[in-house]
């Protein structure tokens, strides 16, 4: 709505010039451009009384105001970076100009976007993270800035990066490390940052052992510690399959890791094949008694 | 003109003369199942063997249970309450929610004093009918028949402390007030590592597998569109209940999706749709599916029995059943739900069928079950 007013204020004032066009003069001296939230001030020419109009984005200033001097603005008139248009109308001219409003040079806020939030440790570039640098009135601050990363786990170096901002963005890319656990993934620029939590989960399990013992009637079956090819303990809640393969039968049980490890009884059959796997990774098989 | 009041006067004397009929000449099942008043005055006497066993159905069809009891020729080897729960389920189940669809009755052998018949009850769900074959000795006792119920008693758990290991994933999703920066919970990274289409009965069928490799429980659903040699979509389905939505981390669904009246030869390539969404969830219970085997004949079946190894009543038990040939292909995936509740440390059987053709073929099979209980909401 406000954006449509802005619009509709503005073609009416270039359609106003347009009929006076012919009294225009370039009596006002306006900034070449202005930093968003400064004080600044606009020098006019002439007499008597008239209306300041400035039309940018997002915002409308009107202003009763003394020709032949000079026009103040308090900091924070102007806020959205943009180009704006400035007619003065007197009694007898209209004075047009433009001038432009840029970001502040002090980045004071960093949107950091980080993905995923969580992957597998040993990953290739598999985080990304992209910074937006604002300042206070949430401008793009598109001058080059420095933008650092940096991704420190539970254990090892930290990783760490520089990169110059490219219209207020930068990014990079990052490994995930060997071990799992929350990383702390912060981007900073100047004395601003924002940091993020990378979640480093254990990857496919890697050698998956089980072992079997007689309880009562039945078998009781029981993993190893599931680990993952770096060494990491794969989480519990993570699904083993026991599947028991007999003459005429089978019996399968899903069975969450729990302290590590997955337990469960089964029907104790003389023959009997039972194997062992989690997803796509099998483990050992076992031949339990004799046919 | 004439000619439709004539036709409003022969409808209305028509409709007239259904309902004199109807009130006076009752169908007697279509109006227990109805449920008109008590209806016990609208059956018929128990005087043959097939006429005894119609009236029980129709009680129990009406959920009549005292009535249904009281007409048994062997009450006095349980309880009114046994027999309800027999019928009806214990615990609350696929059974206990479930109404008499339709009944027949198949007399078997009869002589001057006793009789055996067959009776099929077809109970209707919101998972679909099941079915209840109970052969029934029926006896004469004056000029009287009554029915032998072949009681099932549904196992009690003795009241007892089962120490459980509880796992569960609760879930933080982001706020409103959150930056727009912030990032929300990663969704769960699952994987098809198995699929190919088969053209079947008129129409198109895809079978696959999909894999949860992250390790949080997903909830997982895979939508199939076919598409034309011209890059169109021919049609777009999903797998509905045919797969297992609540996958743990590394755990693997079958999952089936049928087109209808869509032909192979049109398909030019299949665009698989998996999506998943991090969901709070238990790793209990635990099921063991035992004595799995393949039934052949007409109706060739997996077969086996569901063991709840937790110490949770489990209300709805869903069972997946994945068959694969010789080759380890996968040929065909079928479930079947079990209708009563899952008592701990208690078998319960199920059946899931499969067609004859694809039956032959079968070398290897995988059950997986998915389970639902009501206390978990609580």
């Amino acid at each position: 709505m406000k954006s449509r007013l802005t619009l509709l204020l503005s073609g009416l004032i270039w359609v106003a010039s347009a009929q006076f066009a012919v009294t225009q003069t370039d009596d006002l001296r306006l900034p070449r451009s202005v930093e968003a939230g400064v004080a600044f001030s606009i020098q006019t020419t002439g007499s008597g009384n008239a209306i300041l109009y400035i039309v940018g984005p997002g915002q409308v200033l009107r202003r009763d105001v003394q020709l032949g001097g000079a026009i103040s603005f308090a900091p924070g008139d102007l806020h959205n970076a943009g180009h704006y248009l400035v007619t003065v109308a007197g009694a007898s001219a209209i004075e047009n100009g433009a001038f432009d409003v840029t970001a502040a040079h002090q980045p004071t806020t960093l949107s950091f976007i980080a993905k995923p939030s969580r992957l597998p440790v040993d990953s290739r570039d598999g985080i990304s993270g992209v910074a937006f640098v604002f300042d206070a009135f949430q401008n793009l601050v598109l001058q080059p800035l420095q933008v650092s990363f940096q991704l420190s786990g539970v254990a090892g170096t930290p990783q760490e990066r520089t990169v110059l901002t490219h219209n207020g963005v930068a990014w990079t890319k990052m490994d995930s490390a060997s071990k799992e656990g929350a990383a702390q993934f912060e981007a900073r620029a100047g004395s601003i940052a924002d940091t993020r939590v990378i979640q480093q989960v254990p990857g496919d399990p890697c050698s998956l052992r089980m072992s079997a013992r007689p309880s009562g009637q039945r078998l009781a079956l029981e993993t190893e510690p599931v680990r993952d090819c770096r060494g990491n303990a794969v989480p519990d809640g993570t699904i083993v399959t026991f599947t028991e393969t007999y003459s005429g039968g089978e019996a399968t049980v899903d069975v969450p890791l729990k302290r590590g490890v997955a337990r469960t009884e089964m029907p104790a059959y003389n023959g009997a094949t039972i194997s062992v796997a989690t997803g796509v990774v099998l483990g050992n098989e076992i031949h339990w008694g004799k046919e | 003109m004439i000619s439709g009041r004539l036709l409003a006067f022969a409808l209305s004397v028509a409709t007239v003369t259904l309902i004199v009929v109807g009130t006076l000449w009752p169908v007697q099942s279509a109006l227990a199942m109805a449920g008109a008043g008590s209806g016990a005055d609208l059956l018929r006497p128990s005087s043959s063997p097939q006429a005894a066993v119609e009236n029980l159905a129709d009680e129990i069809a009406r959920r009549d249970w005292d009535t249904a009891y009281s007409n048994l020729a062997n009450k006095n080897e349980f309880t009114e309450t046994d027999f309800v729960r027999d019928l009806a389920g214990g615990y609350p189940s696929l059974r206990s929610h479930a109404s008499l669809d339709s009944f027949d009755v198949r007399p078997q052998h009869a002589s001057t004093n006793d009789a055996e018949v067959r009776l099929n009850l077809r109970w209707s769900t919101v998972v679909g009918t099941f079915l209840d074959t109970r052969n029934l000795q029926v006896t004469k006792s004056g000029d009287r028949w009554g029915v032998v119920w072949p009681i099932v008693k549904e196992p009690r758990v003795p009241p007892q402390v089962i120490p459980v290991n509880y796992l569960r994933w609760d879930v933080i999703y982001r706020g409103a007030e959150d930056d727009w920066g912030a990032q929300d919970v990663e969704s769960p990274h699952v994987r098809i590592v198995d699929m190919h289409p088969v053209d079947r009965g008129g129409g198109v069928v895809i079978l696959g597998e999909l894999l949860n490799e992250d390790v949080v429980p997903a909830f997982v659903t895979v939508k199939a569109t076919l598409l034309a040699k011209d890059g169109s979509a021919i049609a777009t389905e999903d797998s509905f209940d045919k797969i297992s939505h609540i996958l743990l981390p590394r755990q693997v669904t079958p999952f089936l999706i049928e087109f209808h009246n869509v032909t192979l030869s049109r398909v030019d390539s299949v665009r698989m749709q998996p999506s998943s969404t991090l969901i709070a969830a238990s790793a209990d219970p635990v099921i063991e599916i035992e004595d799995q085997h393949m039934n052949s004949g007409p109706q060739p079946s997996l077969s086996g029995k569901l063991l709840n190894q937790s110490g949770q009543v489990v209300n709805v038990a869903h069972v997946l059943g994945t068959f694969y040939d010789n080759s380890g292909q996968l040929i065909w995936v079928s479930d079947g739900y079990v209708e009563r509740a899952l008592l701990p440390e208690t078998p319960v059987s199920f059946t899931v069928s499969l067609p004859p053709d694809i039956a032959s073929k079968v070398k290897t099979e995988r059950a997986v079950t998915t389970t639902y209980s009501s206390s978990r909401f609580q």
